[in-house]
C-alpha cells in the first residue's frame, strides 16, 4: 500500500458493450418493471463511475493524484442502484472507497477530482484527498478512512433526523471486512434499539485489501449479524443493478414508515487492486479468478439486459458514452485549471472561528 | 557490513527473535499471505507459519486485547497496526489495560504494538499522523521510535525482549528510502538510551524518526558556513534519555528541539521544561522549538509539504539561534 505511482500501472479500459455477456436472468424482469427512463439514468450513472474511475487510474499513474486511492470499478452496481432509492432529503456516508456513491449522489465530477489531486477548489479543500469527499448540501457525510468509522457516525445522523421528525432516511456503506470493528456491533444494536431510519448496506467484494472473508469471518453470510440486534435484514446480488434497487427500496420503505433500520449485504467484486498502489491479483486471489467475476461486470450484464428488451440500441450506448467521456474530461479540465491551496490554507478550519 | 534498508532492519530484527524464542509471534492485518501492507513481514508466513504469522480481523481493540492477554500468560506477541493512526481503535486496551496490569497486579505484559506513523506520503489526515505522544503520556508504556536501519533492528529485539508493553513507531517515509550498516547476528540497542547522530559545538539539535534525517540535511549546510550543530537522536521516548539531552545542551549551550508531531503537547514542550529546571544556568539563548503545528495532516501535496517541518526551517531557525 505503499504510495507508488508505478505499482499498478494503468487500468485497461473497460469496452463498453454486452460484447457476448448474457443478460442477468433475474434482471430482465426487473428491466420490464422499471421506467426506460430510470434504467438509462442507472447506466448513465454506472458508466460515469466507470469512466471517472478509469481516468483517476491514468492520473494516479501519471503521479497527478497522490497518496492512496481506492477505485470503485466493478461495485458500481451496489451504489447505484441503492442511491438511487433516495430522496434529496436523505443521507449517505461511505468509506474511503466512496468515489462512486459521491458520483451516483450527484456531486460533481470536477470538485471530486479536484480533491483528488489535492486542488483547493476540490470538495475538501484538497484537505482530505480521495479518502474523505464530504458534500452536506447533497446530503454526502463523508468519505471515511478508519475503517467502520462512518457507522457510528450513520446511526447519530438517523436520530437526529429522527428527533427532528424529519422524514429522512441515511444509507451507510462500507466494506465486509468493517464488521469485525466493535463500531460495527455497538452501532447495529443502537440503530436496533432506538428504531433508527438507516439502512447499513456491507459491500462484500470477498476482500479486505489481501485477505478473503473466509480468513477473517466466522459466518460468512454477513446479513445474519442482523439476527443478533433484531433488525432485517437483506442480502442481495450486487452485480445486479436493478435487484440492489428493489432490495434497498424494501429497506427505505421500512425506514420511512416503520422508523427501522436494515442491514443488507450486497455480494460484489472489486476488479481492481485494493488500492492503486496494491496488486489487482497476487499472493490472495488468482488472476483467472479475476478474469471470471469480469464476465460478470455489472455494466455488461445490465446493457446486455437492455440491448435484449430494445430499451437501448448500440448508438444510443455509444451516446451515453461520448457524455459520461465528455464529463470526465470536463472534470479533469476543471481539475487541471484549478489552483493548489495557499500555504496558509493549512491552518483556516481547524476550528469553527 | 551489510548495508540494508530501514525496512529490511525491521524485517531481520523480528525474523531473529522468532526463530531465537518460540514464544514471540505476529498478529495483524494482512501480515501472513499478503506480507504486510508495507512488506515488512514479507515471507514470514512461510517460513513460520500459520501458528505463528496470524491474519487478523479488522478488529485494532480484539487485537492488541488478545496480545495483552497473551502476553499475560508468557507469550511474546508482536501486534502489528497497518498504520499507526488506527491505533485509536485498540486505544482503550493499550492505556488501561497493558499499560496499568503491572502496576495494579505486579503481572508482566512482555508485548509490542509496532506500525508506520509519519506523513510525507500524501496519505491524508488519517494516514500520516506521528501521534507517540498519546502513549507517551501514559506511564507503564515504553515508546521507541528508530530513525536509522542500524536502531530499527536493535530496538526492535529490545522491545520484544522487554517484559514490559512498548509502542514502536515506525516512520513510513524512511522505510525504502534510507539504507545503512547493520551488523549480521545478534544485537540490541537499549530502551531509553540516546545517540549523537552528528558531534558539534555551537547548537544542539534535539529530535527523533525521520527528522534526525532532517537535522543532519541542516547540520550539513550550516557546516559549509561555520556554524557546528550537533545532532542527538532521543530513539526512545519513553523513558527518554535525560542524561544525554543535558549533555548536549551543557556542551553547545544553544538548543533547538525538531520533531514531527504537531507542537502543543509535543516531546519538545517536555524536554523545554527539562531544560527549564535543570540547564537553566547552561544556556545562552532561548530554547527553540521545531515541529508541525497544531493542524491535522493535510492530503494536499503542498499543504502537506509546508506542515512538515524540513531542513532549511532548521537552517534558518539555527543561523538566527547562531547569531543571538
Ligand atoms: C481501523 C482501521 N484498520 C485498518 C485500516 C486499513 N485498511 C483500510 S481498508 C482495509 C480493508 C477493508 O476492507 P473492506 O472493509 O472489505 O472494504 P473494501 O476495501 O473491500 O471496500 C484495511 C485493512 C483502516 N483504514 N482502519
Amino acid at each position: 500500500m505503499e504510495a507508488s505511482h508505478a505499482a499498478a500501472g494503468t487500468v485497461q479500459l473497460t469496452e463498453v458493450s454486452a460484447s457476448g455477456t448474457p443478460p442477468g436472468p433475474m434482471q430482465i424482469d426487473r428491466a420490464q418493471r422499471t421506467p426506460p427512463a430510470v434504467l438509462k439514468d442507472l447506466l448513465e450513472k454506472m458508466l460515469l463511475i466507470r469512466r471517472f474511475e478509469e481516468k483517476a487510474a491514468e492520473l494516479y499513474s501519471m503521479g497527478k493524484i497522490g497518496g492512496f486511492c481506492h477505485l470503485y470499478i466493478g461495485q458500481e452496481a451496489v451504489g447505484v442502484g441503492a442511491i438511487s432509492t433516495l430522496g434529496p432529503d436523505d443521507y449517505i456516508l461511505a468509506s474511503y472507497r466512496e468515489h462512486g456513491q459521491a458520483l451516483a449522489r450527484g456531486l460533481d465530477p470536477g470538485e471530486i477530482m479536484a480533491e483528488l489531486c489535492g486542488k483547493k477548489s476540490g470538495v475538501s479543500k484538497g484537505k482530505g484527498g480521495s479518502m474523505h469527499l464530504f458534500d452536506k448540501p447533497r446530503g454526502f457525510l463523508g468519505g471515511h478512512a478508519i475503517v467502520g468509522g462512518q457507522i457510528p457516525l450513520a446511526a447519530g445522523v438517523a436520530f437526529a433526523e429522527k428527533y427532528l421528525k424529519k422524514p429522512s432516511v441515511t444509507l451507510c456503506f462500507f466494506g465486509e471486512a468493517a464488521v469485525n470493528i466493535g463500531s460495527f456491533h455497538e452501532s447495529l444494536n443502537l440503530a436496533a434499539l432506538w428504531k433508527l431510519p438507516v439502512i447499513y448496506i456491507c459491500e462484500n467484494n470477498r476482500f479486505g485489501m489481501g485477505t478473503p472473508i473466509e480468513r477473517t469471518s466466522a459466518l460468512y453470510d454477513l446479513s445474519q449479524k442482523a439476527c443478533a440486534y433484531n433488525m432485517a435484514r437483506g442480502c442481495v446480488d450486487g452485480m445486479d443493478v436493478l435487484a440492489v434497487r428493489e432490495t434497498v427500496a424494501e429497506a427505505v420503505e421500512r425506514a420511512r414508515s416503520q422508523s427501522a433500520p436494515t442491514l443488507i449485504e450486497a455480494r460484489t467484486y472489486r476488479f481492481m487492486g485494493h488500492s492503486m498502489s496494491d496488486p489487482v491479483h497476487g499472493h490472495y486471489r488468482t488472476k483467472a479468478e479475476v478474469e471470471e467475476q469480469r464476465r460478470h461486470d455489472p455494466i455488461k450484464v445490465f446493457i446486455a439486459t437492455l440491448e435484449s428488451l430494445g430499451v437501448v440500441s448500440p448508438a444510443d450506448i455509444e451516446e451515453l458514452n461520448e457524455k459520461v467521456r465528455d464529463s470526465v474530461e470536463d472534470a479533469v479540465a476543471f481539475s487541471e485549471r484549478s489552483e493548489e491551496p495557499e500555504p496558509l490554507e493549512l491552518h483556516t478550519d481547524v476550528y469553527v472561528p | 557490513m551489510p548495508v540494508m534498508t530501514y525496512l529490511d532492519a525491521i524485517r531481520q530484527g523480528i525474523w531473529e527473535e522468532m526463530e531465537r524464542d518460540p514464544s514471540v509471534f505476529l498478529l495483524g492485518e494482512d501480515i501472513g499471505d499478503y506480507g504486510g501492507a508495507f512488506k515488512v513481514t514479507a515471507g514470514m508466513l512461510k517460513k513460520f507459519g500459520a501458528e505463528r504469522v496470524i491474519d487478523t480481523p479488522i478488529s485494532e481493540s480484539a487485537i492488541v486485547g488478545a496480545a495483552v492477554g497473551a502476553a499475560l500468560m508468557g507469550m511474546r506477541p508482536v501486534a502489528e497496526m497497518q498504520f499507526m493512526d488506527f491505533i485509536s481503535c485498540g486505544f482503550d486496551q493499550i492505556v488501561n489495560m497493558a499499560a496499568k496490569i503491572h502496576y495494579r497486579w505486579g503481572a508482566k505484559v512482555p508485548l509490542v504494538i509496532r506500525g508506520p506513523s509519519g506523513a510525507g506520503v500524501h496519505g491524508g489526515p488519517f494516514h500520516s499522523q506521528s501521534n507517540e505522544m498519546w502513549f507517551v503520556h501514559t506511564p507503564g508504556l515504553k515508546v521507541v521510535v528508530p530513525a536509522t536501519a542500524y536502531d530499527a533492528k536493535g530496538l526492535i529485539k529490545a522491545a520484544i525482549r522487554d517484559d514490559n508493553p512498548v509502542l514502536y513507531f515506525e516512520h513510513k517515509f524512511l522505510y525504502r528510502r534510507i539504507k545503512d550498516e547493520v551488523p549480521e547476528g545478534d544485537y540490541t540497542v537499549p530502551i531509553g538510551q540516546a545517540r549523537v547522530a552528528r558531534e558539534g559545538t555551537d547548537i544542539a539539535v534535539i529530535t527523533y524518526g525521520a527528522m534526525v534525517w532532517t537535522a543532519l540535511e541542516a547540520a550539513e549546510q550550516l557546516a559549509k558556513e561555520g556554524v557546528s550543530l550537533e545532532v542527538v537522536d532521543l530513539r526512545s521516548l519513553l523513558p527518554y534519555d535525560e542524561q544525554a539531552v543535558l549533555a548536549t545542551v551543557r556542551k553547545c549551550n544553544k538548543v533547538i528541539l525538531l520533531h514531527e508531531g504537531t507542537r502543543t503537547g509535543g516531546m519538545a514542550g517536555e524536554l523545554a521544561a527539562l531544560l527549564a529546571e535543570k540547564a537553566f544556568e547552561d544556556l545562552d539563548g532561548p530554547i527553540v522549538r521545531i515541529t508541525a503545528p497544531d493542524t491535522p495532516v493535510p492530503f494536499s501535496p503542498p499543504l502537506e509539504e509546508f506542515f512538515l517541518p524540513n531542513a532549511k526551517k532548521v537552517a534558518e531557525a539555527a543561523r538566527k539561534l547562531a547569531a543571538y
